[in-house]
This record gives structure tokens, C-alpha cells and sequence, in this order.
């Protein structure tokens, strides 16, 4: 008996993947830009889809295995996750992957948290005194966010420390000119006001200069309720809204009961990667985003 | 090599300009002196990487034992970047107003609890309970306020503590639920964690009770494990590197809490073992299934009634067989989910029993016990449940008549309906009725709970 569970085991170990680095990325955006950074050098696999909410899920049993493989980590951070990545650390046993080590990367360290307050209380809702973690609809982040994972799979990984690099090079003037074209296209929506389902866009506004004056949830992380909804019916009635935006995984309905009452157009917007079936890859991705608000906003 | 990397890379760039060139001159002049100024930011950019590269690669050919060096700090580039965190130091600061401070989260609960029959008459025929096992007080009541605090020791430990205050015969108790400490850092998928912990047998046994679905523990868990095996000793689990999720796990404890007892073997009177495994289907559905085994000496062990309780020496063994399944559209559970869950247990005890009037009476029985529960979410914030949970005996023979150890003609079972409302993940307020056939001849209770949590912020465990 102990021989074949002995034998079984030697078994599944024999059948461990070999890629030169495995990734283990909370969100979907993480593993796009992992796979323009690492190319055929690297094995990535995402905690969520761009469908599912990445701060409700659980530590499911596949994510445990995988996070217990991982040689980088790499994940949005400011407490985005903190419902389900510290369990996953804990139950992971893995010391390469832990807070501080080489093998873990918060990318909302790299760039300039926006809505960062000492001043949190539950009352506003799940809010995330660390700063809004929603950093990757501002293309700009996903830049700074390249720089240092190359140099996370450069130190990781220096046999293919060359690869890496020339495929940061390379991203990096695709994405800028990419960067361009979008900042122009999108100049039209400069001022433009927006009432977000859920303060999933602060970084895209920021960004492309667009006015949140609501949002649909009466506190971050509390779905909407009819009075909240009747009360922004009062107070843009009169068209004082350009955008209702939501994510793919937030109900469409108490944006389409907005809409319909007060003519704002109600657009949904991915993400993520893969939010809609237009946004396939990174580049498609900021895409489709301008796309559709110049199509909603008959620009 | 690299510079003639660089040249292709800036054809490249050129060459995707093109299409650009129906656009009027002034706003390409604009684009090309833009591009011109990405172009200097990053070629310092790769400058330091390639300097970063050639220490790594001479600090690789040189260690023959590589030690993990410093995360790099990213270099300012040559232009300011508005985008960039301004310094790490600075954004660390706003996030490390509790980093030397441990996290620390209360939990309160209450409820309101209406039975037909009296509560303080409980007893399930040929099941003495044991431990913390037993109806929740009649009426209304406090439950536990449980004061969890967790923090990393250093590089290589981390602790947690709970403590719960309860309310037992009006008298206000402060207990040592949890307080162990975990290595994060040992080799291999192995940790090792030492103190006082909820033993890892089973689906529920290790779960908190603000995180049960219903409001009390079911049946073969009241009368198997007295609620929750909970002991002080060493669990070493061992998360097998493959490529689905394989955990095996090992305990020796101390054998001081039911099923065991008196802390034998001079003092390590259990021992446990689990096996789990699980995955996904798809991206809506996840599953786990498990198989635990629990070794428990008993010395001198009381149960059923506390004022004239029976008391045992011998051998508890238990096995328990567990599985899950959960659903959700898409695995995105905040607008819709099911979870399956049921758990099947068996028992065997070995040994004497001592009644209050009688000398020690020989006992080994088999016993069973299962539940089956499902949870739905049909909207947000609202869940809908329904639970049966039985057990059954074999005759512990004739000597046990009239005693609470036979049990009754028919098997103990109970159906339970309940529905919660939960306003935010950190609330919930929950309706339960159950119909019980176990502990009186048959009972219609009611209830009302609430649970809230401050503080620290709860985990989401499968």
C-alpha cells in the first residue's frame, strides 16, 4: 500500500511543468503584460478572469497549488486582494513568494496611488486607505509596472535576462506610441462627466482628464439601492452626467435604470483584458475603453 | 550588440509611424518631438538595466551559494514621471500605519433563540455530548465576541491569537481559542505550526463560527467532536508540489479536549491526519474533497450531563469524509453563487464507560453521522439555506438500557431553513428555523443572529 502511494507520488512530481519562471498574477492585466515581458520564457497563470470581481473571490483550492509553484507573484496591491491573498501566501508554503522577497510584486507601489487617505472609516463603504487599487486604466501605470517586472524576471531568471529586455524595449515603444494615439484620440473626452458603477476608473479619469461626479454604489462595496438611485435621478435629470460606466462584472442593472430615465448613455468598459470579447490583448484593450466612450458619447 | 538592437527597434518605430502620415505635419512634428523624448527617458532606462544585468551576471558566475539579494530599487528616470509613486518611502508610509502593530479584528455575535421544549433538558439518546456540544441559550443571548490579532513574528514566523469572551452562566469568560505560531519559510511546501489550534480534520472543524452558514454546528460535529476538536500541540502540513492542489497534513496533540481527554499517553493522547484535494471546472465551478482521520485517547473523560456526567477510558477513532462544491457565473460570486456541502463521519469508541451508579461498563460502538447543506445566492446581499444533518448507532448492548448511552429507536435527525442578509462583507443578520428529531421526541426552534466584524479584514477560505 504505502509502495503505490509512494509510486503515485513520484508520479505527479515527474509531471511538474518546467518553464524557465512561473507567474502567478492576481489579475488579468498582469498576465498580458507578463506574457509581452517573458514571451515563451515564462508560464503565467491568473487568480481572476476579467469577469469576476478581484476583491471577492476566494482561496480556492486550484489557486493554492498554483501560488505553492510560483517563482513571482505579481499582483495590483493596495488591499485590492487582502480578502484572499494572505490566506493564499499562508496556505501556499512557499517561502520565494512571500511580502518582501524578490518573488512578490505589489504593482501599485510603482506609481502614484490615487485617493490615498489615513482618514478611513467602514462608514464610506470597503474603502482602501493605501489608495484606490484600480491602477492599471491608466496606461501609463502599465509602463512603470513593466519596468519593474522585467527587473523582478531579470533577477529571477538571469539566463534570459537579455530576452526579457529587448522585449521591455520593445513593448515600451509600442506601448508609447500606442500611448499617443490614444491621448489624442481621446482629447475630445477631456472634461467629460462620468458616474462610475464603482470607483474602478479613478486612474482612467485621471488619466484622460474625465470628472467622476457619482457613483452608482451609495458607499465603495455596497451594491446600489433604490433610494441612492432615486436620488441621482434628482440630481442629473438633466443630462448633468455624459457616462454610466460599469465593469463587466457588475449587474447592469441599476445602470440601465439610470439611463433609461435620464438619457446619460450607459457604456460598459473592460477592465481588464478580456472584459469584452474587442479587448483581446493589452493594446486592444485601452482600445476598445476609448472606442466605446467616443461611440456612447457620439464623438 | 544592444546599440544594434536599439537601431532596429527605431526603424521599427518609424516604420509604424506611417500611417500617421496623412495627418497634418504639425501634429506629427508634435508626435516625432514626443517620441524623441520617450525615446532619451528610456534609452537611460535600459542603460541602468544593463548595468543592473552585468552585476547580476557577475554576481551569479561568482556565489556558489546564491543568497537572495535586496528587491532592486527602480531608478528615478531622467524625466520626472508624473505618473510614478513620487518615492517608495513616501507611499509606504501612508500604508504602514499598523506595520509593526499586529492586525486586530473583533467579532461580535448575538442572538435570539425560541424552543418548544427546554434547552437545558437537551440530550441526544446514545450520544453524550461532550466539549462545547449543546443547544444555543434560550432566549436572547450573547454569543462569542471574538478578538482575533495575527502579525508576522520576523522573517520567518507568523502568530495568531483568538480570543473569544463569552457569556457562560452569566458569568463573563474569557477563553484561549487559537494561539499558535506558523514558520512561512520552511522548504519543500512544508510548515510547521505549534500552540493551540483548531485541528485541520474535516471541512467545518477548523472554521470559525461567524463563518458557518448556519447558526450552530451540525449533528455529527456536536456529537463526534463536541462541536470543534480544538487542542494544543504540532500540525505539519505538506502542500504537494503538483500540478492540482494536494495537501497532506500530520498533528500530535496533546489529547486534553473531546473526544479526547485527560491528556494521555503522558501527554500526547491524539494524533490526526488529512488529506484534501481540489480544483476547478471551468470558471464557474471549484470543488474540494477530503478524507481525515483522528486517533484520540480519552482519560477519565466526562460527558452528558455536567452534574452527573459518564466518563470514559479508551479510544476514539474517527474518520471523516468531506466534499464541496461551489458555483458561481463565471466564479464572480458577488452577484450569484451555490455552495454544496456535505460531510460524512464515522466513529468508533473502545473502551469502559463509568455511569454515576454503576463500576466501569465495557463499550465499543460504531457510530455514524452526515450532513448535507446547500447555500444560495440568487441576488446580492441574499442567501437562502437548507440543511439536514442525522446520526445513527449500533446497540452498545444490553448492559446500556435505560442509560444515555442507548440510543433511541429511531435515528437523531433535523432539518434547518435559514436565510442571512449580509449589508456589506463585514455584516450579516440571519434567520434559521430548525425542526429537530434529535435531542426531544420533536421540536420547532427559531432564531435570530447577527454577526459584524471590525477591524481587520476577515479572510475568504474556500
Amino acid at each position: 500500500m504505502k509502495k503505490i502511494i509512494l509510486s503515485f507520488l513520484l508520479l505527479m512530481l515527474t509531471q511538474l511543468t518546467h518553464a524557465d519562471l512561473n507567474l502567478f498574477v492576481c489579475e488579468p492585466e498582469w498576465a498580458a503584460l507578463a506574457t509581452e515581458l517573458g514571451g515563451d520564457n515564462i508560464e503565467v497563470s491568473s487568480a481572476t478572469n476579467a469577469l469576476q470581481d478581484p476583491h471577492y473571490i476566494q482561496a480556492r483550492p486550484s489557486l493554492i497549488s498554483k501560488m505553492g509553484r510560483a517563482d513571482l507573484i505579481v499582483c495590483s496591491g493596495a488591499q485590492l486582494e487582502i480578502g484572499w491573498l494572505p490566506m493564499l501566501l499562508r496556505k501556499a508554503n512557499n517561502p520565494d513568494i512571500l511580502p518582501g522577497s524578490p518573488g512578490f510584486l505589489e504593482a501599485s507601489r510603482y506609481v502614484k496611488r490615487l485617493d490615498v487617505t489615513l482618514d478611513s472609516d467602514r462608514s464610506q463603504g470597503d474603502v482602501h486607505p493605501q489608495g484606490n487599487p484600480h491602477i492599471q486604466t491608466n496606461p501609463h501605470n502599465m509602463l512603470l509596472v513593466a519596468v519593474a517586472m522585467t527587473e523582478r524576471m531579470v533577477q529571477l531568471d538571469a539566463a534570459n535576462a537579455d530576452v526579457y529586455q529587448q522585449n521591455l524595449s520593445s513593448f515600451h515603444e509600442r506601448w508609447t506610441l500606442a500611448i499617443a494615439t490614444w491621448e489624442k484620440q481621446a482629447s475630445v473626452l477631456r472634461g467629460k462627466r462620468v458616474i462610475a458603477h464603482h470607483k474602478s476608473w479613478r486612474y482612467l479619469e485621471d488619466w484622460l482628464g474625465l470628472t467622476e461626479v457619482a457613483t452608482l454604489e451609495p458607499v465603495s462595496g455596497i451594491p446600489p439601492t433604490a433610494s441612492h438611485l432615486a436620488s441621482l435621478l434628482n440630481r442629473f435629470g438633466d443630462k448633468g452626467a455624459d457616462f454610466i460606466i460599469r465593469a463587466p462584472f457588475q449587474s447592469e442593472k441599476a445602470s440601465n435604470w439610470l439611463s433609461e430615465r435620464t438619457g446619460i448613455p450607459a457604456v460598459l468598459l473592460p477592465l481588464t483584458v478580456g472584459g469584452t470579447d474587442e479587448a483581446s490583448d493589452l493594446f486592444k484593450w485601452f482600445d476598445d475603453i476609448i472606442n466605446r466612450l467616443l461611440t456612447a458619447g457620439d464623438l | 550588440m544592444r546599440t544594434m538592437t536599439l537601431g532596429v527597434l527605431w526603424v521599427c518605430l518609424i516604420s509604424s509611424t506611417t500611417p500617421l502620415l496623412a495627418q497634418s505635419e504639425s501634429e506629427l512634428d508634435a508626435l516625432r518631438a514626443e517620441i524623441a523624448q520617450m525615446r532619451a527617458d528610456y534609452e537611460s532606462r535600459i542603460a541602468q538595466l544593463e548595468q543592473r544585468l552585468d552585476e547580476a551576471e557577475n554576481k551569479a558566475a561568482g556565489q556558489q551559494t546564491p543568497s537572495p539579494s535586496p528587491p532592486p530599487k527602480v531608478a528615478p528616470a531622467s524625466q520626472p514621471n508624473q505618473w510614478a509613486a513620487e518615492t517608495y518611502a513616501g507611499q509606504t508610509k501612508t500604508s504602514g500605519d499598523n506595520t509593526s502593530n499586529p492586525a486586530i479584528g473583533v467579532i461580535f455575535q448575538g442572538q435570539a433563540w425560541s424552543y418548544g421544549d427546554d434547552p437545558d433538558d437537551y440530550e441526544i439518546p446514545g450520544f453524550p455530548l461532550g466539549g462545547e456540544a449543546g443547544p444555543l441559550p434560550e432566549g436572547l443571548a450573547l454569543g462569542e465576541t471574538e478578538i482575533n490579532i495575527s502579525a508576522n513574528v520576523d522573517d520567518k514566523f507568523t502568530a495568531w491569537l483568538t480570543v473569544p469572551i463569552a457569556i457562560e452562566d452569566s458569568e463573563v469568560v474569557v477563553e484561549l481559542e487559537e494561539a499558535w505560531i506558523e514558520t512561512m519559510t520552511m522548504p519543500g511546501g512544508l510548515s510547521l505550526r505549534m500552540g493551540r489550534f483548531y485541528s485541520n480534520i474535516g471541512y467545518l472543524n477548523d472554521k470559525h463560527s461567524h463563518s458557518w452558514d448556519f447558526t450552530d454546528q451540525p449533528l455529527p460535529y456536536q456529537a463526534f467532536l463536541g462541536g470543534q476538536y480544538l487542542d494544543d500541540g504540532l500540525q505539519l502540513r505538506w502542500l504537494v508540489p503538483t500540478d492540482f492542489y494536494l495537501e497532506l497534513g500530520a498533528e500530535v496533540t496533546r489529547g486534553d479536549k473531546y473526544p479526547a481527554g485527560g491528556s494521555a499517553n503522558s501527554g500526547v493522547g491524539s494524533y490526526a491526519l488529512h488529506l484534501r484535494s481540489g480544483g476547478d471546472v471551468g470558471f464557474s465551478n471549484s470543488w474540494q474533497a477530503g478524507l481525515s482521520y483522528l486517533q484520540a485517547d480519552a482519560d477519565d473523560r466526562e460527558s452528558g450531563d455536567e452534574d452527573d456526567p459518564l466518563v470514559f477510558n479508551g479510544q476514539t477513532d474517527l474518520w471523516i469524509a468531506e466534499f464541496v462544491w461551489k458555483w458561481a457565473p463565471n466564479g464572480n460570486s458577488k452577484q450569484r453563487n451555490f455552495i454544496f456541502q456535505t460531510e460524512y463521519m464515522w466513529r468508533n469508541e473502545d473502551g469502559a464507560y463509568t455511569l454515576p451508579e454503576t463500576g466501569p461498563l465495557p463499550y465499543d460502538t460504531n457510530q455514524q453521522g452526515w450532513y448535507l447543506q446547500a447555500v444560495y445566492q440568487p441576488i446580492p446581499r441574499w442567501r437562502i439555506g437548507l440543511r439536514y444533518d442525522r446520526l445513527s448507532s449500533d446497540d452498545p448492548g444490553r448492559a446500556f438500557d435505560g442509560t444515555p448511552l442507548m440510543p433511541s429507536s429511531h435515528d437523531p435527525y433535523r432539518y434547518s431553513v435559514m436565510a442571512d442578509w449580509s449589508n456589506s462583507e463585514f455584516s450579516r443578520l440571519r434567520l434559521q428555523y430548525t425542526h429537530d428529531e434529535a435531542g426531544f421526541a420533536s421540536d420547532n426552534q427559531w432564531g435570530l443572529q447577527y454577526i459584524f466584524s471590525i477591524g481587520a479584514h476577515g479572510a475568504h477560505s474556500f
